[in-house]
């Protein structure tokens, strides 16, 4: 039951989205995020959703995946909503009630605010959906490079990523194994208030915890076996290049971004 | 034949819990192992035979005593990774093994920590998975895949570093019949190659087509000879609570009753062989 947990999931494809370099694609989230919150008109919304729309067609991916990645965020999503639905200040009241008031402002931010919300996850599950997990770290790392002349553990950090991504799955099965484990003894995580549903669970973390120590201490065992030795002198099998239409798209990205503050500026 | 492993007064212990005495694993190991043969390390759970496979490539160094790695000690820090090089290991666990979250990724870890070049890895990371025979896997993603299955990415990934010699650390007590089949399988290809390979383990039958055989209890070799050997003294080895193949149990009871058999038939065909032999 734990297995269908979808976090960080990657669809393999071979689109144009799919093969560009991890490092294109964390720049145009960065870029799209950016321009995102720059943009403040109906018009510049409608570029951005056109950018999207045109992204994800270009990658394949289905926009029912898509809107399935907004389901746990649903009510994140729609807190942010009301509260600027009632919390922005402005002069067209539609109603008052006692000390709440509804205004055409708040309506405008809030539905501003829906929209870009709900963008923003689309445009960032577009990029784990069309990237494999370690190529992200990969990239992540290239991208972070830079800091490390000011003493930032960047290649530290991108194996920590790396391994606590494949040990994921590992992890969720054991808990599996654990539970059943503990039901057939008469455990019982079903029933009960959420305190005691919580408490119900400490036999399951107990264990859990131990084991995964005991793999982390096998798994440093292994690989300094296999002459792990931290960042220093490591080469790759698969180099990262960008290519042309990695540039391509990085224009296409500051584009966008420049055309949105330009519509800001002309107060469209 | 050159030595490509040999300990001298090989001496380790655990530490314990405050206020106890520090418990002795290894006591005094002496094996010297020549290059390009398949050597067994046989014993039971606390005999320290995993102890001594971990001071082959120096995750553990010696108390006392000295190891010596093709004449290299592994004391010495600036060698360690010339010593890890040659001297691959391959593990119980396989999910504790493998790094990556994609299998070809994961062989290539060893020579990227080396710093070969990215063509050179590429060479080395095919060649190693076809010699434990999962390229077709090789963009898989190893959770998806069986024990048996792991632990061939796990050896294959200590291959590509084209080592002198493979320790494993009992890499079948965790596997199915068959995953454990095709793990042997792999071992005798190995040794086929001319690869030297010290095979750990308490299964017995595992130890059978070894070149050379050593029994460990309590920290301290007891027996070192061939399997047909070392096999031969039955009543030993159970008083170290392990046991002997099935043939050579068959042919050992079969003395009890009187008979005079000879004890060295490790094959089911040997022991046919033996005993019609001796009836006619």
């Amino acid at each position: 039951m734990l297995k269908d947990i979808t976090m960080g999931q990657f669809f393999p494809g071979d689109s144009l989205v799919h093969r560009l370099d991890p490092r294109t694609k964390l720049i145009m989230v960065i870029l799209y995020i950016a321009a995102l919150f720059t943009a403040k008109s109906y018009v510049s919304y409608l570029v951005m959703a056109a950018f999207l729309i045109i992204s994800v067609r270009i990658s394949t991916i289905k926009f029912k995946m898509l809107f399935k990645g907004l389901k746990p965020l649903i009510i994140v999503i729609a807190f942010t909503a009301i509260l600027n639905l009632f919390f922005t200040t402005g002069e067209h009241v539609i109603f008052e009630v006692w000390r709440i008031k509804l205004t055409w402002e708040g309506v405008r931010t809030a539905a501003f605010m829906l929209v870009r919300l709900v963008m923003l996850i689309m445009g960032t599950f577009l990029l784990t959906y069309t990237t494999s997990p370690i190529s992200l770290t990969d990239g992540l790392e290239r991208l972070l490079n830079p800091l490390k002349k000011i003493k930032v553990p960047v290649h530290e950090l991108a194996m920590m990523m790396s391994i606590a991504m494949r040990f994921i799955p590992t992890l969720v099965e054991e808990t599996d194994k654990i539970m059943s484990a503990q039901k057939a003894r008469g455990a019982d995580f079903e029933t009960g208030s959420i305190f005691q549903r919580a408490k119900a669970l400490l036999p399951v973390m107990v264990p859990l915890f131990i084991s995964a120590f005991r793999r982390a201490d096998e798994l440093a065992i292994a690989m300094e076996s296999r002459c792990y030795h931290g960042g220093e002198g490591r080469t790759r099998m698969n180099v990262l290049r960008m290519e042309k239409r990695d540039w391509i798209t990085l224009l296409v990205g500051v584009l966008v971004l420049a055309l949105v503050i330009v519509l800001n500026i002309l107060g469209l | 034949m050159s030595k490509i492993i040999k300990t001298e007064n090989l001496v380790y212990s655990y530490q314990a819990p405050e206020g106890e005495l520090p418990i002795r694993v290894l006591d005094g190991v002496d094996i010297e192992i020549e290059s390009g043969t398949f050597v067994a390390v046989l014993g039971h759970n606390g005999s320290g035979k995993s102890t001594f496979a971990k001071h082959l490539n120096g995750i553990l160094l010696p108390e006392g005593g000295t190891v010596y790695i093709e004449g290299m000690n592994t004391q010495d820090e600036k060698l360690i990774l010339e010593i890890r090089r040659r001297i691959g290991m391959v593990f119980q666990n396989p999910d504790n093994q493998i790094v990556s979250n994609i299998v070809e990724e994961d062989v290539a870890f060893a020579p990227e920590n080396l710093g070969y070049p990215s063509d050179d890895i590429r060479i080395r990371v095919d060649e190693a998975l076809k010699v434990v025979g999962m390229y077709e896997y090789r963009d898989h993603a190893p959770h998806l895949l069986s024990g048996g299955q792991k632990q061939r990415i796990a050896i294959a990934g200590v291959l590509a570093m084209a080592p002198a010699c493979v320790v494993f650390d009992e890499p079948t007590a965790m596997l199915d019949p068959k995953g454990r089949a095709d793990v042997v399988n792999i071992i005798h290809k190995m040794r086929d190659m001319g690869t030297t390979v010290v095979l750990i383990t308490h299964h017995m039958d595992e130890t059978i087509d070894a070149d050379r055989l050593v029994v460990m209890a309590d920290g301290k070799v007891i027996m070192d000879g061939t399997p047909a050997e070392v096999f031969c003294h039955v009543e030993e080895l159970r008083e170290t609570r392990l046991d002997v193949p099935e043939t050579v149990d068959i042919l050992y009871e079969l003395n009890k009753e009187g008979y005079d058999l000879d004890l060295k038939a490790l094959s089911v065909e040997e022991c046919a062989q033996e005993i019609y032999n001796h009836f006619n």
